[in-house]
C-alpha cells in the first residue's frame, strides 16, 4: 500500500499509453489507495456510500421509467399501469424506483444523524455539511415532483397542498403559486413542468451538489466516531497513524454494507412494495380527480415531520414560516453548536439529553404528520414543535462552556 | 468490532420481522371483543392470490356477473388466460364476448351514457379497486347489500352508504334486511344488530362466501397481475444477495485481519 508520496508505478503497453493521456493511476492513488480514512468507522459510516447507491439506483431506474412513462393529464396514470402490466419487468423497475425514493430518505436521515452524533458538521467541515444540506433540499424537491408524476388522486391533492404553502408568502405569494403551477390549479401544465424538473433539472443539480460534497469531504478527510483529526498524528512516512487506505479496506467493508442494504431493499421491493401505505398510498391507485378529495391528505412519510410543524400552528402563514425555519436551522448547525468537542462520546449528559429530545421530537412529528390533527395529537404536535426549535435556538447557550471529558489522542474502538 | 455491523444487521432484520409480527398480532387483537351483533366491519376476504383454481372461478364470476357493467381496462384476456392457465379454447368458449379478440382489453359493452342515465353514475373501472380500497373492503361491499326502501334502487350497502349499484348477486345470496344497532356509526359504517332473510338465494351462506372470496381474489390478481411472479423472482434475488453478502463479508474479514 503506497503512500501519497510514493512514485506511481511505471507502466508500459496500453496502461502506459492510457496514463500518459488520462491520470488513471494518479486518480486511483489520490482517491482510493492513497486516501487514508480513520480505521474506527462504525455502523453509522455506511450511510454515506448507501446514499450514493440509492442515488445511482434512482437515476438508472428513472431512465428506464422515462422510456415508457407518458407525461400528460390524460396519459400519465394509464402509462404507469402500462409499465406495471405490459412493459417486461416494468413492475420491478417501477417498484425499485418507488422503494428507492423511501430508501434514499432513510439512509440520508441516518447519514445526517451520524453527523449529529459525532459532530461531523463542525469545523473544518462546515461547507461539507452545507453541501450535504443542499443535497437534502434538492432531494426533497426531487421527491415531491416525482410523487406528482403518477397523477394519482393523492399526487394531485398533495401537490395542491404543498404548492399552496408558497401562497402564504406576503405580497408575491399568490402570483408565485400561479407561476409554479403554470395554471390556476394543479393541471396538465404543472405535470409537464414537474416532469421536466424531475428528470432533467433537479438531477443535474443533485449530481453537482453530490460532487461538491465529495470534494469537500476529501479536502479534510472523514471525521470519525471519536471526533479526532487523524491527520494531526502522522508517522515518519507522512501517513496518519490511525488511517487505513480507503481501498481495499473501506471499499470491501462498504461492499458488505451495500449487500445488507440490498437484502433489506429487495425484501421490501419484492414482497411489501407499498409498505402498508407508507411508501405507496392506497389513494394513489385512483386517478387524479379534481372533484373527489381523498379522506386525509398527507404527504409521504419523509415529509411528515415538517408537515406536522406546518399544521401545529393555527395561523397558516406563521406555520409556513416555522416550516421554512425548521429547515434553515439545519444549515446554521455548525455555528449554533459551540462545544469544542465533536463526538458525543466526550460531551456531557446535557448534550446527549438535548440530542435525544430532538430525535424524539423529529420522529414524533413524523408520526403526527400522518395522523388526523385532532385532540391530543394537536397538543403533542405543538409540544414537539417547541422542543424541536428549542434544540436549535438554545444550542449556543447549553453548548457553551460544556464540561467535556478528555478526548483521547488516538482513535478507539468504542461500542456505542 | 469487526462483527459489530453484522450483529446490527441481524438485529435489524430480526427487529423488522418481530415488529411486523407484533403489528399483525396487535391488529388481530384489536378486532376481538369490539362488541355485539354482526361485526361486518371485520369480515376478511382471506383470499390467496396464488390459488389458481380460485382465480379461475373468480375470473368466470367476474365475466358473468360484473363485466356487464364494469371493465378491467388495463387487463387483456390473453394475459389473464396465460397467468391463470386457462386454455385458448376455454377462453374463446367461455370468457371472451363474441367478436372480441384475445389481445383485447377486458372492456364492458355497457354504454357509459346509458349507465349514467340509469344509475346516476357510470360504473367504475375495477382494475385497481382491490389496491385502492383493499381486498377486505371489496369483500364487505359484495356481501354488504341490504334492502332499503328509501333508496331509488331499493337496496343500500353497508360498506358504501348510498351505493348506486343494485344488488346484482341477490339471485345467489338471497335478499336480506338489516336491523341496525342503536348508537352512532363507527368510522367504517353503521353497527349491525342482525340480518333478516327476506328471500333465500340459490347458494348456501358458505357457498356464497366462497363465491365472493374467489371474485375478490380475481380482483386482487387483476390489480397487480405480476405479483405472484414478482414474489417468486424476489425469493431468488434475496437468496443471491445473501450468498453475495456472505462472501463479501468473508473477503472483508480476510483483508481486515491486519487492522488493529
Amino acid at each position: 500500500m503506497g503512500g501519497n508520496n510514493d512514485a506511481l508505478p511505471v507502466r508500459t503497453g496500453f496502461m502506459g499509453w492510457l496514463n500518459k493521456r488520462l491520470p488513471v493511476d494518479q486518480f486511483m492513488r489520490d482517491q482510493l489507495t492513497g486516501y487514508y480514512a480513520p480505521k474506527n468507522f462504525n455502523f453509522w459510516y455506511f450511510f454515506g456510500v448507501l446514499s450514493l447507491v440509492a442515488l445511482v439506483l434512482q437515476l438508472v431506474t428513472g431512465i428506464f421509467l422515462t422510456m415508457h412513462y407518458k407525461v400528460g393529464e390524460t396519459t400519465a396514470f394509464d402509462s404507469v399501469q402500462y409499465i406495471m402490466r405490459e412493459v417486461p419487468y416494468g413492475d420491478l423497475i417501477r417498484y425499485m424506483h418507488s422503494t428507492g425514493a423511501s430508501a434514499f430518505f432513510i439512509v440520508v436521515y441516518l447519514h445526517m444523524f451520524r453527523a449529529f452524533l459525532y459532530g461531523s458538521y463542525k469545523g473544518p467541515r462546515e461547507l461539507l455539511w452545507l453541501f450535504g444540506m443542499a443535497v437534502y433540499l434538492a432531494l426533497m424537491a426531487e421527491a415531491f415532483m416525482g410523487y406528482v408524476l403518477p397523477w394519482g388522486n393523492m399526487s394531485y391533492w398533495g401537490a395542491g397542498v404543498i404548492v399552496n404553502i408558497f401562497g402564504t408568502i406576503p405580497v408575491i405569494g399568490p402570483g408565485l403559486v400561479d407561476w409554479i403551477r403554470g395554471d390556476y390549479g394543479i393541471a396538465d401544465a404543472t405535470l409537464n413542468r414537474f416532469f421536466s424538473l424531475h428528470v432533467v433539472a433537479v438531477p443535474l443539480v443533485l449530481l453537482l451538489l453530490v460532487a461538491l460534497h465529495l470534494v469537500a469531504l476529501r479536502q479534510n478527510g472523514s471525521n470519525n466516531p471519536d471526533g479526532i483529526e487523524i491527520k494531526e498524528k502522522k508517522g515518519p512516512d507522512g501517513i496518519p497513524l490511525d488511517g487505513i487506505p480507503f481501498h481495499p479496506y473501506y471499499t470491501l467493508k462498504d461492499l458488505v454494507g451495500v449487500g445488507v442494504f440490498l437484502i433489506l431493499f429487495a425484501v421490501v421491493m419484492f414482497f411489501v412494495p407499498t409498505f402498508g401505505g407508507l411508501f405507496l398510498e392506497a389513494a394513489n391507485f385512483e386517478p387524479a380527480n379534481p372533484v373527489s378529495t381523498p379522506d386525509e391528505i398527507a404527504p409521504v412519510w419523509y415529509f411528515t415531520p415538517y408537515y406536522a410543524i406546518l399544521r401545529a400552528v393555527p395561523n397558516q402563514r406563521l406555520g409556513a414560516l416555522l416550516m421554512a425555519l425548521s429547515l434553515i436551522f439545519f444549515f446554521l448547525l455548525p455555528w449554533l453548536d459551540r462545544s469544542p468537542v465533536k463526538s458525543w462520546r466526550y460531551r456531557p449528559v446535557r448534550w446527549r439529553v438535548a440530542l435525544g429530545i430532538f430525535v424524539v421530537s423529529f420522529i414524533g412529528l413524523g408520526y403526527l404528520g400522518m395522523q388526523k390533527p385532532e385532540g391530543l395529537y394537536v397538543l403533542l404536535a405543538r409540544i414537539f414543535t417547541v422542543l424541536y426549535f428549542a434544540f436549535f435556538v438554545l444550542m449556543p447557550f447549553y453548548t457553551r462552556g460544556e464540561s467535556t471529558s478528555r478526548v483521547p489522542e488516538r482513535v478507539t474502538f468504542h461500542h456505542d | 468490532m469487526q462483527n459489530r455491523w453484522m450483529r446490527i444487521a441481524i438485529t435489524l432484520v430480526a427487529g423488522l420481522a418481530l415488529g411486523s409480527g407484533v403489528a399483525l398480532a396487535a391488529e388481530e387483537a384489536g378486532h376481538e371483543g369490539a362488541g355485539h351483533g354482526v361485526e361486518w366491519q371485520h369480515w376478511k376476504a382471506g383470499n390467496e392470490v396464488n390459488n389458481q383454481a380460485s382465480l379461475q372461478r373468480g375470473a368466470a364470476n367476474f365475466v358473468n356477473y360484473c363485466m356487464g357493467c364494469h371493465s378491467l381496462k388495463y387487463m387483456r384476456y390473453q394475459r389473464m388466460a396465460e397467468d391463470l392457465h386457462i386454455s385458448t379454447e376455454q377462453l374463446q368458449a367461455n370468457l371472451i364476448p363474441t367478436g372480441a379478440k384475445p389481445t383485447d382489453y377486458m372492456l364492458s359493452s355497457f354504454p357509459a351514457a346509458d349507465a349514467e342515465a340509469w344509475f346516476g353514475r357510470a360504473p367504475p373501472d375495477l382494475s385497481l379497486v382491490a389496491r385502492a380500497r383493499g381486498t377486505d373492503w371489496v369483500y364487505r361491499f359484495l356481501k354488504g347489500f341490504y334492502v332499503d326502501k328509501t333508496r331509488p334502487i331499493g337496496t343500500n350497502n353497508l360498506a358504501l352508504e348510498g351505493a348506486a349499484m343494485p344488488a346484482v348477486l341477490s339471485d345467489l345470496e338471497g335478499v336480506k334486511a338489516v336491523v341496525f344497532a342503536a348508537g352512532p356509526a363507527g368510522p367504517e359504517g353503521r353497527e349491525v344488530e342482525h340480518f333478516e332473510t327476506v328471500a333465500a338465494g340459490r347458494l348456501k351462506s358458505e357457498e356464497f362466501d366462497g363465491f365472493v372470496r374467489d371474485t375478490v381474489n380475481f380482483l386482487d390478481y387483476a390489480g397487480d397481475p405480476s405479483q405472484v411472479r414478482r414474489r417468486s423472482i424476489g425469493l431468488w434475488v434475496v437468496l443471491f444477495l445473501l450468498v453475495f453478502t456472505a462472501f463479501a463479508w468473508l473477503l472483508k474479514k480476510e483483508y481486515w485481519k491486519d487492522v488493529h
